[in-house]
């Protein structure tokens, strides 16, 4: 149902009570943003020397060192949370009971518990068991922070791309047993590549998660882009204050065109895999719940997946 | 399992300090959804626009850094010294109201076609009908997205025990602070955490059994 069901093509008298309103609804919101920019700027927070603390080459650095700190940690635990979510997504599709079992077990505890809990719980520990690890520096937070960000999103990921091998039509899979494949073949030459064909928009979206996520890192002192700029604004004084506010709007800025570009090339995909004629229905790039579940897109693919199946039977 | 009865108070506190951050969250997100799908629905252009701005906005942006600006730039605009309750609890709900209004905007489309044409065919004006006949059908549709939801939100709060409020991740924290095995800590918070969360899901699998209608 489109919005416009919802109301009637305006009349005259509509249309000028929508005009009405539309002035009323935009001096609102104008209000809202002005009453802000005016209440900043009457504690100076956009005092040209606030924003001048950009031109020096050190804050610079610093916030450039922190976005590229941010990306590592995302390019490493997006690989691995990938890697360890086929796995589990293999594992929890196994014919052996134990091994769909402990998978079970694995997905379930993890993607149950906040991931904020996880990180700081395999930080303590890596710092406990620091020397026998072998860390140095800052590589404990870095660890505690992929590792956490991998078993949580691999977990997620797993259940992704479970859903999305089951909307593989069952034609697929007894074709490739009929040609006399073994199951291993079945799997990774067969059914994978079709189901994260499937899933590839709901795989980048939980990639933007697991993106929005390295910002945990904040919370153990690893210093990656929030961190950074935080400690680089409490140290810098201008005017007896911190810039704060001028460096939350800039990493802002920054977290939100990440991941706008991250969205944007998952819906891409979206109207992408529409257009292809495979018989197979692709997910909605639709984020996945609330930085933190999968739940609600794995119930769309489910529901997805025997679009595809039934015009394939 | 010592540890649990030793440090009963903290983590009692804890447990309905998660519960009562969630719960206040829980209300303001459902709040604010609904008004931003109405706006997102709305025939007047610049309530759409904002409601669309809201939501890409927020729901890009990491909440940690939400948090950091509740903290940090809030108080500077509208009311100094809020408590980091009250910071936290808008934060949370801000954030998670994004998903709250797709949830409703979706099921919005899925209430049939013929209802809204009807009750426009009786007069009703867009907010009659919005609110005497889309929204309460939407609402059997919204109720499973809404667990999930709600499900991440407890998980998500989380994060306000690193900001100074007092919850589950702040006892792991103090527990970790004074000495003891961080495993049996994060073992006994994990069972928190799922209590809750397997009664979230319980009773929205009861609201949706109650308003199941057969069609």
């Amino acid at each position: 149902m489109s919005a416009s069901v919802l109301y009637d093509a305006p009349g005259p008298k509509a249309r000028i009570r929508n005009r009405v309103y539309s002035v009323i609804g935009s001096l609102a919101v104008l209000g809202l943003i002005v009453f802000v920019i005016v209440r900043l700027n009457d504690k100076g927070q956009f005092a040209p020397e606030m924003w001048d603390i950009f031109n020096y080459a050190g804050i610079r650095n610093d916030i450039v060192e922190g976005l590229l700190t941010t990306l590592k940690v995302f390019a490493v635990a997006a690989v691995l949370s990938l890697a360890l979510g086929a796995l589990l997504a293999v594992g929890r599709l196994s014919e052996h009971k134990a091994v769909r079992w402990v998978t079970t077990g694995f997905i379930e505890l993890f993607r149950a518990v906040p991931l904020l809990i996880t990180i700081y719980a395999l930080w303590v520990l890596f710092l406990t068991y620091k020397s026998e690890l072998g860390f140095e520096g800052t590589q404990t937070e870095f660890w505690a922070l992929v590792i956490g960000l991998t078993v949580y999103n691999g977990s997620v990921q797993a259940e992704v791309l479970r859903a999305g091998i089951n909307s593989v039509p069952k034609g697929q899979r007894e074709a490739a047993y009929a040609l006399g494949m073994r199951k291993t073949q079945v799997m990774t030459t067969v059914l994978i590549p079709q189901g994260v064909r499937a899933m590839l928009p709901t795989i980048i979206s939980q990639l933007v998660v697991t993106l929005k996520d390295t910002s945990l890192g904040y919370v153990i002192t690893y210093e990656e882009l929030l961190y950074k700029a935080q400690q680089v604004a409490g140290n810098t004084v201008v005017n007896d204050d911190n810039p704060y506010i001028p460096m939350i709007i800039v990493i802002g800025c920054i977290y939100v065109a990440l991941c706008l570009a991250l969205s944007a090339l998952a819906s891409w995909i979206e109207r992408r895999g529409r257009r292809a004629k495979s018989g197979i229905a692709v997910a909605p790039a639709e984020q996945p719940v609330a930085a933190a579940d999968a739940l609600d897109v794995v119930d769309q693919a489910e529901v997805a997946g025997p679009v595809g199946t039934a015009a394939k039977n | 399992m010592n540890l649990l009865f030793d440090f009963f108070p903290e983590f009692r506190d804890g447990f309905l300090g998660t519960l009562s951050i969630t719960a206040a969250s829980a209300v303001l997100a459902l709040v604010l959804g609904i008004i931003m799908a109405g706006f997102r629905v709305s025939p007047i252009p610049p309530l759409r626009a904002f409601g669309t701005a809201w939501v890409t906005l927020l729901r890009n942006t990491p909440l940690t850094l939400l948090f950091l600006i509740a903290f940090f730039v809030i108080p500077q605009i509208f009311f100094p010294g809020t408590s980091p309750y009250k910071l936290a609890v808008g934060a949370l709900g801000c954030y998670t109201s994004t998903f709250v209004c797709e949830a409703v905007r979706s099921g919005i489309s899925t209430v049939p076609i013929g209802q809204a044409e009807a009750a426009r065919s009786l007069g009703m004006t867009f907010f009659q009908t919005l609110r005497m006949i889309i929204l309460p059908q939407a609402t059997r549709t919204v109720i499973p997205p809404l667990s999930s939801i709600f499900i991440a939100l407890t998980k998500n709060s989380a994060i306000a025990g690193a900001f100074s409020n007092t919850e589950l991740f702040s006892v792991s924290k103090l527990l970790s602070d004074k000495g003891y095995a961080i495993g049996w800590t994060f073992l006994w918070i994990a069972l928190c955490y799922l209590v809750i969360t397997f009664s979230i899901s319980g009773i929205f699998r009861i609201m949706e059994r109650r308003m199941e209608v057969a069609r």
